[in-house]
């Protein structure tokens, strides 16, 4: 593993810098610490971030940018009219990629020669099952264009990782010669050291933004590839959803949207009343120990993996809902047919939510100065009616954000929805039918054996970028709601 | 002003005596505060009932029937030359160890329960599980010198069998079962009674492999445990000094600008990311873009890293908070940059807060099942031990919430019961890394 | 208060309101007032002065059971208000505070507009039989409050808009509006600038008419312009009370004396 070594030289020289700045430092103050600017450490720290720091920054650069670049370069060769009827550019890319791995990995299995996956050609090899026997498979046959274009492109990766590994030494052992140079007894090592590790804080804090940068980008791109294959507008208001691989896939988003909200609407019904009013007490009428004792027991909730409350919805709840409203069940109605419903996956989202709901309305409730309630219960009011018409009127816009926030939480969950609430896309008004969401949806497009490139795996990117919009809409709007809300009682 | 009080004349009413209207706005406080008891209660009895049913339905998991009887390992079988090759010895598939099992087990119920509607040997497969054969097939691999003789072996029952010990297999729901019939129940009674048919408790799931569709009996969560170590392993290794750096920069460094604000108002927004997102963020640029292996633990630990850093770098600038300026302006006062006063002072006094919130987040992201699903750790069969740490990290591997959903899938309901035990090894997981959190709460837990 | 003799016979033989006899505080472990005896008197302003901590105010929100909100806080002996213990099971301590009503340090306005912030006592004593009847009360309390020319014209407007001085005296309308027969004050003007407090004071002391006033304050001065009865605090004790003239002119206690003339305090 080439990059894996050259990692390790990297790492090996700065190693090898920490030692010999120190020492060159030492010995420039004649051994005596005192003389030097900073602590010997400093010294040796310096050398080792310069032989290390640019070094690391442009590898990570060229790793990404390499394969951009390749890619360009390859895809520009490839003449429009070799791509096949009903397929596009960037399938036949990932073609090219799948050979030119597939080729790497026969080389490094020993079945091919390197020389000789050079001068492959399709017309007197049979690639597809050259590279089947190293476990790569491949959808078609290998043709002409897509053998060449993959030669091509293993040999520009080659040179390129070639030039990477020479640059980057290059940089490392420049950085070591560098700051050695440098070092003296006189030399500011301590301000440099601290300048570049203030380089990195910012770095890390930098990492939120990035991780931000990432999801728009991955968002965004792979929904304009899904609108480029399938009309924008029949995906926003399209009223049926029935995907299919084979082609000539439905793929509107508001079956799934109404999934989302009505199961959003039932899991609120319940976390609000439930979350408010156990937060309402806990803060204004237990006692010490019932709230030391109770509190926490109702955050568990919160802590417990979305996973088990899946599992929940699909073998307990769903089965018991069945029991009262399904065929011969205890109602006597046949309103149900599977264990999977809206109203499953609601009413254990709603359990779930209740922590949310009634620990943010808690710290909201808390944050009403005492006088308010000093003021009403001077007045002769009772503590329901402070309460009523005094603290929650005065907390409504926090609870307000509390309220959004989980609201955003249940549009965004998945797991209760992949096991509680069914596969089917309907737009239907009974509760107690299966239907889907969003987030159901996004991980049953994904986790099928598409095609990465087909409109009914991209589709889950639009859904993404729906389900995005839709949650930091709601965050955004909950916490300026809840900051303001604070600040007005800080 | 004295009119005011001559035309409202104030009946004089008597402290003692509670009027009517005060008596109602009383009940009203009583009902107020009785539904705000319930919501509590509500809260605390879902807790219970989830608690309960998750215990109830998943301590099944952890035992499993087991079927002892001496096997003899004919040599004419397994080692036709009787050189005791390996090579040869090896060649023999699990083929030719089912015969043996079959006409073992034939022999107990022949000796133990006579009479029994069991007629040949082949007619008790329905009791044995798949997966004896391989499990004989490897100590007789081990030890070649078994070989021609008769080995007491205690071997996994089939998951029917299992079942019907357990409860969730009864004689009604097997009617239409091709699988199994009355009389191998019959005889399951007879050699329970003797014995023989044992419920046991179940090493092989907690440390075990995950099985295929048909032998839920043989299946194990040890795989995914492994995967969700390595996971963690990343995550703590990434989230832990990049979460603190951040957050140190964001306290103590950070000028008050628009990209510090940005930055902020980012992290409180990442936080609220549904993780879905996340999943699909892994996908597209750990898989597509930079070609990472799929269901490697390493791109699920990227992942779970960049959802798990909001959470730690909201805690840890807590825990930065509040250690109190004096002791920054102390260290600054003797001299020390900046960054001495913070790696020197200010970090080693927030440790045990950062530490508290570490653990809290890496217990949410133990759990964190839907990003898991996008990038493909989920409907991988988690059936081979990682064979190295590269390999950990590397190969294709499942976690254990996605290992429980797998099961949970699956139509076998032998399967579900796999799901709960599953959900209560991962609540043992968060249990103790919360209360790990919480032991060091308290006892660093610093008041200025 | 000089040119108007009648009232100041009236208080000479005034009746009594409230008494308080052996009444002792703890919080927790604390014991925060000790042995306290006090008659307090209708229609007249009584000051309780003294250092912080003395126990004054917990004093004062004895007598309207507001320290019954305090989990920790015991109250022993007898608090009378017109003869009826305040204590005795029997008593509502909503009823009771309806009949004592309770101005604070900090104005405190609910978040509502100004008219709600005064028709919130009538309507939860249910004071009012109609609309024209709560508008009517809420113009005499704000008129009692010395207010209503300045938020005449948007009682709608949100009474947390309004300055300290406006929102105390908004405070003090809010409370009389619910015709209380005592009414105590906290250091209702520790939060004001001396503008907003004279206006207060005057207010106080067109109150005196109607209301057994009882102010608890940190500023001697004020005590001296407002009350005719003043009681000096000290450590949880009760060390004296008398006219404030003779308190402030010749206090019997050495203790009394070391307050007034600013040596302990």
């Amino acid at each position: 593993m080439p990059l894996l070594w050259l990692v390790l030289i990297v790492l090996a020289l700065a190693g090898a810098g920490y030692v010999l700045g120190r020492q060159r430092a030492m010995s420039s103050a004649g051994g005596d610490t005192r003389h030097l600017h900073s602590l010997p450490v400093y010294y040796g720290s310096n050398v080792a971030i310069f032989a290390a720091m640019p070094a690391f920054l442009v590898l990570a650069v060229w790793l990404i940018a390499q394969p951009l670049l390749v890619d360009s370069i390859v895809s520009a060769d490839i003449p429009a009219t070799a791509v096949p009827e009903g397929s596009t550019l960037s399938l036949l890319m990932s073609d090219v990629r799948r050979v030119a791995d597939g080729l790497d990995l026969a080389i490094s299995q020993g079945t091919i020669a390197a020389d000789e996956a050079k001068t492959l050609r399709a017309d007197a090899t049979d690639v597809r099952a050259l590279l089947a026997s190293v476990g790569v498979a491949l959808g078609s046959d290998v043709n002409e264009t897509t053998l060449s274009a993959a030669q091509e492109f293993r040999a520009l990766t080659g040179t390129g990782s070639m030039a990477m590994t020479v640059v980057v030494l290059a940089l490392a052992l420049g950085g070591f010669a560098y700051a050695y140079s440098r070092t003296n007894k006189d030399f500011r090592a301590r301000n440099v050291v601290e300048r570049s590790i203030r380089g990195l804080l910012i770095a890390a804090a930098s990492i939120a933004i990035l991780t931000t940068v990432g999801i728009v980008l991955s968002l965004v791109f792979n929904t304009v590839e899904f609108f480029r294959l399938y009309p924008a507008l029949d995906f926003f208001f399209g009223t049926t959803w029935s995907p299919s691989f084979g082609g000539g896939s439905e793929l509107g988003v508001l079956p799934l949207l109404w999934g989302t909200l009505y199961i959003s609407v039932i899991a609120l019904a319940v976390a609000v009343p439930i979350g408010l009013f156990a937060a309402v007490y806990l803060s204004e009428y237990a006692g010490a120990k019932v709230r030391a004792f109770a509190k926490p027991l109702i955050e568990v909730l919160a802590g417990i993996p979305t996973i088990v409350y899946g599992l929940f919805a699909l073998l307990t709840v769903g089965p018991l809902l069945v029991k009262f409203f399904g065929s011969g069940g205890t109602f006597g109605v046949d309103w149900m047919s599977g264990a999977s419903s809206v109203t499953t996956a609601g009413l254990v989202m709603g359990i779930m939510l209740i922590p949310f709901v009634s620990s943010l309305s808690d710290d909201i409730i808390n944050a009403v100065p005492q006088s308010m309630r000093d003021g009403s219960l001077g007045l002769g009011a009772t503590k329901s009616e402070t309460i009523k018409q005094v603290v929650l009127p005065a907390a409504l816009p926090g609870i307000v954000g509390a309220i959004l926030l989980a609201a955003s939480r249940a549009i965004g969950e998945t797991m209760i929805v992949v096991l509680g609430a069914g596969a089917a896309a309907r737009l239907s008004m009974n509760p107690l039918e299966a239907m889907t969401t969003v987030t159901a949806k996004i991980v049953s497009q994904l986790t099928g054996d598409a095609d990465f490139a087909s409109p009914e795996a991209l589709v889950a990117f639009a859904l993404g970028m729906t389900l995005f919009v839709m949650t930091l809409g709601l965050n955004v709007l909950a916490l300026y709601i809840v900051r303001k809300y604070r600040e007005q009682y800080e | 002003m004295t009119d005011a009080t001559n035309n409202t004349p104030k009946a004089k009413t008597s402290l003692l005596t509670v009027s009517p209207r005060v008596k109602k706005r009383n009940a009203q406080e009583a009902r107020f505060k009785a539904y705000g008891i319930a919501a509590v209660a509500t809260g605390l009895v879902f807790l219970v009932i989830l608690l309960s049913t998750i215990l109830y339905n998943g301590v099944g998991a952890f035992q499993q029937t087991f079927i002892t009887v001496p096997i003899y390992l004919d040599e004419a079988k397994l080692d036709k030359n009787g050189n005791r090759d390996i090579e040869e010895i090896k060649k023999v598939s699990t083929f030719g160890y089912t015969p043996l099992i079959q006409d073992a087990i034939f022999a107990a119920i022949e000796e133990k329960a006579p009479g029994s509607e069991i007629t040949s040997a082949k007619d008790t497969k329905a009791l044995i599980s798949a997966s004896a054969a391989a499990q004989i097939r490897d100590v007789v691999i081990a030890n070649p010198d078994m070989i021609g003789k008769s080995v007491e072996f205690r071997i996994l029952a089939a998951s029917r069998v299992d079942g019907y010990l357990k409860g969730r297999v009864t004689r009604d729901s097997i009617a239409r079962d091709k699988n199994i019939d009355a009389k191998h129940l019959d005889v399951v009674d007879t050699l329970r009674s003797k014995g023989i048919v044992k419920r046991e408790f179940n090493m092989a799931f907690i440390t075990g492999a995950d099985a295929s569709e048909s032998r839920p009996e043989q299946a194990g969560i040890g795989v995914s445990m492994l995967g969700s170590l390595f996971m963690m392993l990343v995550v703590l290794v990434l989230s832990l000094p990049i979460g603190v750096a951040a957050s140190i920069y964001l306290e103590e460094f950070a000028p008050q600008n628009k990209w510090t604000d940005l930055i902020e108002v980012n992290i409180s927004n990442l936080a609220a990311v549904p993780s879905i997102v996340f999943g699909i963020l892994g996908l597209a640029v750990f898989i597509q873009f930079a070609g990472l292996p799929q269901s490697a633990p390493l791109v699920g630990g990227l992942v779970l890293t960049l959802m798990t850093l909001p959470t730690i770098i909201i805690s840890t600038r807590a825990s930065l908070k509040s250690v109190p300026p004096s002791i920054r302006d102390a260290a600054l006062g003797l001299g020390a940059s900046k960054m001495q006063s913070v790696f020197h002072h200010v970090l080693p006094l927030a440790m045990p807060g950062i530490l508290t919130g570490t653990i809290i987040g890496l217990a949410q992201a133990l759990g964190e099942t839907a990003p898991l699903l996008l990038i493909g750790m989920v409907g991988y069969i988690a059936s081979n031990y990682p064979s190295g740490p590269i390999s950990g990290f590397m190969d294709p591997n499942s976690a254990m919430p996605a290992q429980i959903y797998e099961w949970a899938k699956r139509a076998d309901p032998a399967y579900y019961e796999r799901a709960w035990g599953g959900i209560i090894i991962l609540l043992v997981f968060l249990i103790t890394m919360n209360i790990i959190a919480i032991i060091l709460r308290r006892r660093f837990e610093r008041r200025w | 208060m000089y040119d108007n003799p009648n009232l100041e016979r009236k208080v000479a033989q005034a009746e009594s309101k409230i008494s308080a006899r052996n009444v002792q505080v703890f919080y927790g472990d604390t014991h925060a007032i000790k042995d306290v005896n006090v008659e307090i008197e209708a229609r007249t302003v009584t000051a309780f002065i003294g250092p912080s901590g003395c126990g004054k105010s917990t004093f004062l929100r004895c007598l309207n059971r507001m320290n019954d909100t305090i989990d920790i806080c015991r109250v022993e002996g007898d608090i009378e208000l017109d003869g009826e213990n305040i204590y005795d099971k029997r008593v509502d301590p909503v009823q009771l505070r309806a009949k004592v009503g309770m101005v604070f340090q900090k104005p405190n306005p609910f978040p509502k507009s100004i008219y709600d912030n005064i028709a919130y006592g009538p309507r939860i004593h249910g004071l009012a039989k109609n609309k024209a009847d709560l508008d009517d009360i809420v113009e005499k309390a704000l008129r009692r409050g010395a207010i209503w020319n300045e938020v005449k014209d948007r009682l709608h407007a949100p009474g947390t808009g309004l300055s300290g001085g406006q929102q105390q005296r908004l405070c003090i309308a809010r409370a009389v509006a619910t015709e209380p027969e005592v009414l105590l004050m906290d250091e209702p003007c520790s939060a004001l600038d001396p503008i907003a407090t004279s206006q207060v004071e005057e207010l106080i002391d067109e109150l005196r008419d109607q209301y057994s006033v009882v102010i608890v304050t940190h500023s001697m001065q004020q005590a001296a312009r407002v009350s005719q009865k003043t009681a000096f605090f000290h450590l949880g004790n009760l060390v004296e009370y008398g006219d404030t003239d003779q308190i402030f002119t010749n206090p019997h206690d050495p203790r009394t004396e070391a307050y007034i003339t600013g040596r302990i305090g």
